[in-house]
């Protein structure tokens, strides 16, 4: 469904990603892990259109995407959430999902109707799917982290996404929102058919919630299979889970 | 409850008292006093076309003076030096405006922060440099003087309505606009734009159309302006007005709608009272500029805001 083919990026001289091959299934639930600095996160800039590669493709369902900006591949069906939390914090949660929602409708063009009556019921059900109903009307900037997370993944979810990646969703929060994060995306994957492309350092998120799991290491893969696989993987002990790196478990 | 949202009782009775003194203004039979509110107007729509680029899309302009002089040159040369009737001279300053603003603009949104601020101030210092020099169209230095204001509008009473009519439309048009779908996601581009480009919006094409509807209001007002004083000069293009208008937008409040229009009204009356008695106005205008950077981040409306939940906690 997603694929890339020898990705490349660098930074100065720093190679951040070197020549990725990566297919995405559909209806995976697919991790990406690696130590820090592996280039979890310059992968998912690449094929988000944050950063363009210096070399190779991206293709979503046989279409070339390489080189588009966000906002057009959003409207192919890839949505996005962030490592850090990226909302709009002077409107309040129910204007951060509206806008998202009026953005898929694409009607942020409309000029001379009132913007506050469109999308309102589809709002409150997002709001209620990721369990902020109450919080609709506060300020997005003073939300507590980890619910700031949980509206992040109201706003991805309101473009109606086949594809949805997310960078280190339970990143910052306490074992219990974890452990609530991971039963949300479960829910949310399965009721919305989604097919889901997740980085993380947590491993036990990662067992939790992937079928499928590819280790980066310096910018490459050196392993990708089932989870039991990957952790079997002698490569992959040695750089990452043996040693006790960032997260192991 | 949704209505009151986002029109709250209290901002409703504060607007309709004000459109019901200004209508009144002209019974007061006063030169002085119409005079002032129809400048005051002219200044308030001038200040609240500035804050849709501002306050709703999130990009400083220190150029915004060249869109209102454009209008009130375009609207002023055509009526005089080739005697157009009125309303086709009006309509092709607004047009000249919008198409001087959709073309800076172009450039302008490809760049952010300060460098998209110092691009508008160049564009800005090659439309004064035009008034300048170009004399045989623009006078120069000298002003274009005498326009030739249409018959309906040349005394003072009439002119006043003209200006409460036309200033009244224009504010309750960029009200809507601020408050479509449009005006909403320009907020959001506002406050994350990367954010926004994420869930699907053109993040640049948005901020070109805010610059193309905060200029085109801009040369209305400036069209007004024009007529108003039988003339323009290249005062009105230079960067100084630029950063009046800048600092009534500021004064009143970039976070609202209507705080830009308070702080015009504010500073203007501001400044012709501290003429009367001083020729310091600049020194003023610098401790009000600071005053504000200090005690009112959100203007004198982010204030009213503040006294009105303190008040409400105090019941």
């Amino acid at each position: 469904m997603l694929r890339t083919v020898d990705l490349f990026k660098h930074f100065g001289g720093f190679v951040a990603i070197d020549g990725v091959d990566f297919e995405l299934e559909e209806g995976e639930k697919h991790a990406i892990i690696g130590p820090n600095g592996a280039g979890k996160t310059t992968f998912f800039h690449l094929i988000t259109g944050h950063l363009r590669p210096d070399r190779g493709r991206v293709e979503y369902e046989g279409r070339e995407l390489t080189g588009l900006p966000p906002h057009r591949i959003v409207k192919a069906g890839l949505a996005r959430s962030f490592q850090r939390v990226n909302v709009y914090p002077r409107m309040s949660v129910f204007e951060n999902v509206q806008v998202a929602l009026m953005a898929r409708d694409d009607r942020h063009f409309t000029m001379f109707r009132i913007g506050a009556r469109f999308n309102r019921d589809e709002t409150s059900e997002l709001l209620e799917l990721v369990g902020l109903a109450e919080e609709a009307g506060e300020q997005a900037g003073e939300l507590a982290y980890g619910k700031q997370k949980q509206l992040e993944l109201a706003i991805a979810l309101a473009e109606r996404p086949r594809v949805l990646l997310l960078d280190e969703p339970t990143a910052g929060m306490s074992p219990s929102e974890t452990e609530e994060a991971i039963r949300l995306i479960h829910e949310i994957a399965d009721a919305r058919r989604l097919t889901l492309l997740f980085t993380e350092h947590d491993m036990t998120v990662v067992f939790g919630i992937a079928d499928r799991i590819t280790v980066l290491h310096n910018g490459a893969i050196i392993a990708s299979g089932a989870p039991d696989e990957v952790r079997g993987d002698p490569q992959v002990r040695s750089v990452y889970l043996g040693e006790g790196g960032d997260g192991a478990a | 409850m949704e209505a009151s949202r986002i029109f709250p009782r209290p901002v409703a009775i504060a607007c309709a008292v004000v459109l019901l003194a200004l209508l009144a203004v002209p019974l007061l039979d006063s030169r002085y006093l119409i005079d002032l509110f129809t400048e005051i107007m002219i200044y308030a729509l001038f200040a609240l076309s500035l804050n849709v680029l501002i306050g709703f899309s999130g990009n400083v302009s220190f150029g915004h003076a060249a869109y209102f002089a454009i209008g009130g040159y375009t609207c002023a040369i055509l009526l005089t030096t080739y005697e157009w009737p009125f309303a086709p001279a009006f309509a092709a300053a607004v047009v000249a405006s919008a198409l001087a603003a959709a073309f800076v603009a172009w450039f302008c949104v490809r760049l952010t922060d300060i460098y998209f601020a110092m691009l508008t101030l160049a564009f800005a210092m090659v439309v004064w440099g035009v008034a300048f020099k170009w004399r045989s169209v623009t006078g120069g230095d000298d002003g274009f003087v005498g326009v030739a204001v249409p018959a309906m509008l040349d005394s003072r009473v009439p002119f006043y309505y003209f200006t409460f009519v036309v200033t009244g439309l224009s504010a309750a048009l960029l009200w809507l606009i601020c408050h479509s779908a449009f005006g909403r996601c320009l907020v959001a581009v506002r406050e994350n734009r990367i954010r926004a480009g994420f869930v699907g919006i053109n993040t640049r094409l948005m901020r070109w159309w805010a610059f193309v509807v905060a200029g085109t209001f801009a040369g209305i007002a400036g069209a007004i302006f024009g007529m108003f004083h039988r003339g323009m000069y290249i005062e009105s293009a230079f960067w100084t007005e630029s950063a009046t208008v800048l600092i009534m937008t500021l004064l009143g409040g970039i976070y609202s709608f209507f705080g830009p229009a308070i702080g015009a009204a504010t500073l203007f009356v501001l400044e012709r009272l501290t003429n009367e008695y001083t020729e310091y106005w600049p020194m003023v205008l610098g401790l009000i500029l600071v005053a504000i950077l200090l005690f009112l981040p959100d203007g004198l409306a982010g204030l009213a805001r503040k006294l009105a939940s303190l008040r409400a906690r105090g019941d």
